[in-house]
């Protein structure tokens, strides 16, 4: 008997995959085909000049570096130059006018190496400085999160009163939108009178202890990776939860038997058993951490010294502050491209478990 | 007896931990909560002291109603209320039918369609935000002038352009797709033996069945939705069609007093939290659930 699902009628099919399908295709496939075809053009959100094909140009402008060495200044006699903070080198105006390759280009990144500084120009400056600002921001919050919800996690698994209450504790940050989180830790980060200052020298004693920390470059991708870690851990918490719960507990018995104590049933048991949830939950903070938008844009607008600029926020700046689609859709595809190699990476560490 | 003993005493540094780890967490919300009702110069006068955490001698509501008569805090709150309403239901009701048809249907394609949605899962929105700002900016919406049927360009300064973008969520048609799946076939059978076709089964069946689901649904939903702040500040520019998360942003810009600033955040985290400790249950299986995928 042909049941009345067997093959089903393309109009019934079509009703109930079509909204969410054409939904789909306009908002989210449609917009990243455009951005690909944008990334050729000068388009902008408002303009009167006609949009125009300029080829690979916002792609060279993006990306175009050039890294150059600057040998440091010497006096008369052939010596070299140092002042109090070491030797002195040409201004970079001196260098650009010495290299006509160089025009356009200011310098994005540099380090010191024996008697030379190495510096890394780009065409666009700023988004090697987000790129590395983004990396630096995943570098923070990745084992910090993580860690702090595997914690977490550990210890509401435990068969104790009151485990309910604090995992909802744990977990009410989450709820609370970023812009808010951002607004309350903006406070309580107050270098004179915030919360987190006034502990620290209840702590040390030291009436002057305490950063800017939002006001020095220093801190502030450090102070926003903590406040983000607060906010997402318990997400990561409940993930590890689910994961945590999922382990038999025959495994931990036998391994009891055979005389592991606590850290040795951690270690043999409980890590190979979460081995697919640590890569998730690294893989969706990696994730989460690229995106880095709204504590940037509430707490420090980027700064300070573009410190805390990222490759969203510039890309939000261009394309939309400064309203040139073209130039903002370049980044957004380049971005695209970062958040395919994640989530490869994710196939690839699976994989290789898999294999195992 | 003594067992009992060993074991409390083995508990009690994993209980110390805990209630450490839970003021850490607690803190920033509850000393929220609790300068929302203080004055400026009262918020500022112990921030080391445990009396920054509750409301004390000299609370009042004056925050509050500050906040409400000077600003348009309320109109925010209602289009919040609309977009993440509307948000629900229709996401809900799309996200729930793609999946029927994904687990339930037979059809051409169907295998690829879910690899898709299952791929899309992991673009975040900002990756789609810039070029969807310059796609809205030419689609046309409807409107009627003396009667008369007009297109007006761009879906600017509108609540639409905050609502049909977020229907379609492939992490909803994922969870509906679970769901469905482990359905008992038996259902289906009963159904069909009463001469139902798939519209029936759907409506009659399959979602009166599916309460857990949708309760998670709407609240992933509802969340997402009340705390957009991206998107917003880049279609919304007049205060006519703006939402909570923008709105406090600006409030936080322009005002100095800490108390209103506090009362305002707090207002606007009330209700997701309302939501969250009213479906507690729910909510930590689904973000549970969305682990198990990895």
């Amino acid at each position: 008997m042909k049941t009345i699902l067997g093959r089903d009628h393309p109009l019934a099919v079509s009703g109930f995959a079509g909204p969410a399908l054409i939904l789909f295709g306009v908002f989210v496939l449609l917009p990243l085909l455009l951005a690909a075809a944008a990334t050729f053009t000068n388009h902008r959100l408002v303009s009167p000049e006609p949009t125009r094909y300029i080829g690979l140009d916002n792609y060279t402008r993006l990306l175009a570096l050039q890294v150059t060495t600057v040998a440091p200044l010497r006096d008369a006699a052939g010596d070299l130059q140092r002042d109090e903070e070491g030797l002195r080198y040409p201004t970079w105006r001196q260098v650009r006018q010495a290299r006509p390759e160089l025009a356009g280009y200011r310098p994005a990144w540099q380090f010191e190496l024996g008697e030379r500084r190495v510096v890394l120009a780009a065409t666009d400056p700023l988004f090697y400085r987000s790129l590395i600002n983004t990396f630096l921001f995943a570098l923070l919050v990745l084992p910090l999160q993580c860690g702090v919800a595997l914690g977490l996690a550990l210890l509401v698994n435990q068969r104790m009163a009151g485990r309910i209450f604090f995992r909802t504790v744990y977990f009410a940050p989450v709820v609370t939108s970023m812009v808010v989180a951002s607004i309350v830790w903006s406070f309580m980060l107050n270098t004179d009178r915030g919360l987190v200052n006034e502990l620290l020298r209840a702590l040390t004693g030291n009436p002057d202890a305490g950063p800017d920390w939002l006001g020095e470059s220093s801190h502030a991708l450090l102070a926003i990776a903590i406040m983000s870690a607060w906010q997402g851990a318990g997400f990561q918490m409940l993930v590890f939860l689910a994961g945590l719960q999922s382990i038999s507990s025959e495994l931990y018995e036998a391994a009891t038997l055979m005389g592991a104590n606590a850290w040795q049933r951690f270690v043999h048991v409980t890590l190979p058993g979460l081995r697919n949830t640590i890569v998730f939950v690294l893989v969706s903070t990696m994730l989460m951490a690229f995106g880095l938008f709204t504590q940037v844009d509430v707490m420090t607008s980027g700064g300070p010294l573009d410190s805390t600029t990222t490759v969203v926020y510039h890309a939000v700046r261009s394309g939309f502050r400064q309203q040139d689609i073209g130039y903002g859709s370049t980044i957004t595809v380049v971005f695209f491209g970062i958040v395919l190699l994640v989530s490869l990476l994710q196939r690839v560490l699976l994989a290789k478990g898999a294999n195992k | 007896m003594t067992m009992l003993f060993h074991r409390t005493l083995l508990r009690l540094p994993m209980l110390l931990g805990m209630c450490a780890l839970g003021v850490v967490f607690a803190t920033p919300l509850l000393f929220m909560f609790a300068a929302s009702f203080k004055h400026d110069d009262a918020i500022f006068a112990n921030l080391a002291s445990w009396t920054s955490y509750v409301p004390d001698a000299g609370w009042s509501l004056a925050n509050y109603t500050a906040i409400f008569e000077r600003s348009n805090l309320p109109l925010f709150l209602l289009n919040s209320t609309i977009i993440a309403a509307l948000v629900v239901v229709g996401g809900i009701l799309v996200n729930s039918m793609l999946a029927f048809s994904l687990s339930r249907m037979r059809w051409r394609g169907r295998g690829a369609v879910l690899s898709v949605v299952v791929a899309m899962m992991v673009i975040p929105f900002e990756v789609i935000a810039i070029p969807l700002l310059s796609l809205v900016a030419r689609l046309p919406w409807p409107g009627f002038e003396a009667g008369v049927l007009t297109w007006q360009m761009g879906w600017f300064n509108s609540l639409h352009v905050q609502i049909i973008p977020f229907l379609a969520n492939a992490f909803c048609v994922f969870l509906f797709y679970q769901f469905f799946r482990d359905i008992p076939p038996e259902l289906d059978e009963a159904a069909k033996m009463d001469g139902a076709g798939p519209w029936a089964l759907f409506f009659r069946i399959i979602l009166p069945n599916s309460g857990p689901v949708i309760a998670t649904a709407a609240i992933v939903l509802f969340i997402a939705a009340w705390n957009q702040y991206l998107w917003p500040i880049m279609v919304v520019q007049g205060e006519a069609a703006r939402p909570v998360q923008p709105g406090i942003q600006q409030f936080f810009g322009r005002s100095n007093s800490w108390g209103q600033i506090m009362a305002y955040a707090s207002v606007v985290t009330l209700p997701v939290l309302a939501v969250f400790l009213a479906f507690q249950r729910q909510f930590v299986a689904s973000v549970a659930g969305s682990g198990i995928k990895g």
